[in-house]
């Protein structure tokens, strides 16, 4: 067994979450970058020009790159023979985000009541996710989610004989709602099978992955590419007022699911789509 | 593309030429209020209780920052989405609320409100809250202090840049480009 220490996780927490808060995810930033040179539209390209700049000036400051520093979501994938000590693993994450976002001046959104409104103080509790795989080492995952884009998510439970172009109807419907609201241009995360739940699991874990890499699956990273060519032939655009970037990314998970059925989640996330990882 | 420098208070004269679409540099005194300041002050209308904000000619930014850091003023403050305010906007509108700024489109009744009173609301660019939190010069909370990020902060901004979304006379910048509302 290794032994992993408690305040070795929630010092690991805290500066994912610091990290994640401050600097642009490296994959966003070129794809922006790439986004600009492409864009022929002048309000859009000053948009992305002053994106580009506020990730600059953000990890320059130790500021957040969004004033909406999100409700924490954490990825543990922990190794069978690893052994947690000190106290309890959640307490352990919980102490890491609620250090981070009172030293890193991070804005507290999380509330203790969904009907009562009133605010933790302290950005907790973050929401866990633990997966169990083999080997002694354990691979977090944080991302700060803003609730701009999380909003206009949604997740519908299609036929299992549902065409190519009911499955991208779906998800183009769900872009062109989020509309100008969710802060384009976007990253989707967009989860298909599994069941109701699953589904909207994978779609947040998809937001994880670089944009840069595409599914293992051939079909599925084609699925990619042509929902990342069509929503950026809407017209949408950088917050919405135009231009040909209205999606920086799409990521796909997937998983088998019932005969019956072909749920298809899609997680909206914002140019501000943050994260960070770390290998213990 | 008309470029311009306005100041607040934002009187009907200041507002009258503005057009959907022109891009502003504004500079004065604004207020942040967001989902729940907007929903104590409605209640407060609603009950014919005295609103503790002159919202004549005023400016109110939906935005929540993130706490200030040593020796900057504010936090990181970019704009939240503004159609979360439109069941509460009319009733400010007719306090004499003149301009509002937040990111997205808004409905249908509070575009008309817009209309009604004369008033404008403004786009700021959403996600880029520490680069917008450089135009701001100070910022002192003033109302529902125990609200935290919510609170209604009085800012003081410079060259603060916003387009106009939905004008004085109705009209709205999302009529021009391809997004229409579902």
């Amino acid at each position: 067994m290794r032994e992993i220490r408690f305040d070795t996780i929630k010092d690991a927490v805290r500066e994912l979450c610091l990290k994640a808060n401050f600097e642009m995810r490296s994959d966003i930033l070129k794809a922006l970058r790439t986004s600009l040179r492409k864009e022929t539209n002048d309000r859009a390209k000053r948009i992305l020009k002053s994106i580009i700049e506020n990730a600059r000036i953000a990890k320059k400051k130790r500021l957040a790159i969004c004033q909406d520093t999100g409700m924490v979501i954490v990825f543990l994938e922990i190794g069978q023979d690893v052994s947690f000590v000190g106290g309890s693993l959640k307490k352990a994450v919980d102490d890491g985000v609620r250090e981070a976002y009172h030293k890193g001046c991070l804005r507290k959104s999380v509330v203790e009541d969904a009907l009562l409104r009133n605010n933790t103080a302290t950005n907790t509790p973050a929401v866990i996710y633990t997966d169990i795989v083999e080997g002694g080492r354990v691979n977090l995952e944080v991302s700060p989610k803003g609730f701009g884009s999380e909003s206009k998510s949604a997740v519908k439970m299609l036929r299992p004989t549902a065409s190519m172009e009911e499955i991208k109807g779906f998800i183009l419907d769900i872009v062109k709602f989020a509309g100008p609201d969710a802060c384009p241009p976007f990253i989707l995360g967009v989860g298909i099978g599994g069941t109701f739940d699953t589904v909207t699991h994978l779609a947040k874990r998809a937001l994880f992955r670089s944009i840069e890499q595409r599914n293992p699956k051939r079909h599925m990273a084609n699925l990619e590419r042509e929902l990342f060519k069509e929503i950026n032939t809407l017209g949408l655009g950088p917050m919405g007022l135009g231009g040909r970037t209205t999606v920086l990314g799409v990521n796909i998970l997937d998983a088998p699911t019932h005969i019956a059925g072909l749920p298809v989640a899609v997680n909206i996330s914002c140019h501000a789509t943050r994260s960070a990882s770390k290998i213990i | 593309m008309k470029e311009i420098k306005l100041k607040t208070p934002l009187t009907k004269d200041a507002v009258t030429d503005l057009k959907a679409g022109d891009e502003i540099y504004l500079s004065g005194i604004i207020f942040t209020a967001r989902d729940a300041a907007h929903k104590k002050i409605a209640d407060l209308i609603k009950k014919g209780r005295h609103v503790p904000l002159n919202l004549k000619d005023a400016c109110v930014y939906y935005t929540g920052p993130t706490p200030a850091i040593s020796r900057r003023p504010i936090g990181s403050c970019g704009p939240t989405t503004s159609s979360r305010m439109d069941p509460f906007t009319p009733a400010l509108l007719r306090l004499g609320l003149r301009g509002m700024i937040g990111k997205g489109d808004r409905s249908d009744e509070v575009r008309s409100a817009i209309k009604k009173h004369h008033a404008v609301y403004f786009l700021a660019t959403g996600g880029i809250g520490a680069l917008l939190s450089t135009y701001v010069k100070s910022a002192r909370p003033v109302l529902f202090k125990d609200l935290g990020p919510e609170a209604v902060y009085k800012l003081e901004v410079k060259d603060f840049p916003l387009i106009v979304g939905i004008d004085s006379k109705g009209r709205n910048v999302y009529d021009k480009t391809r997004w229409k509302k579902g």
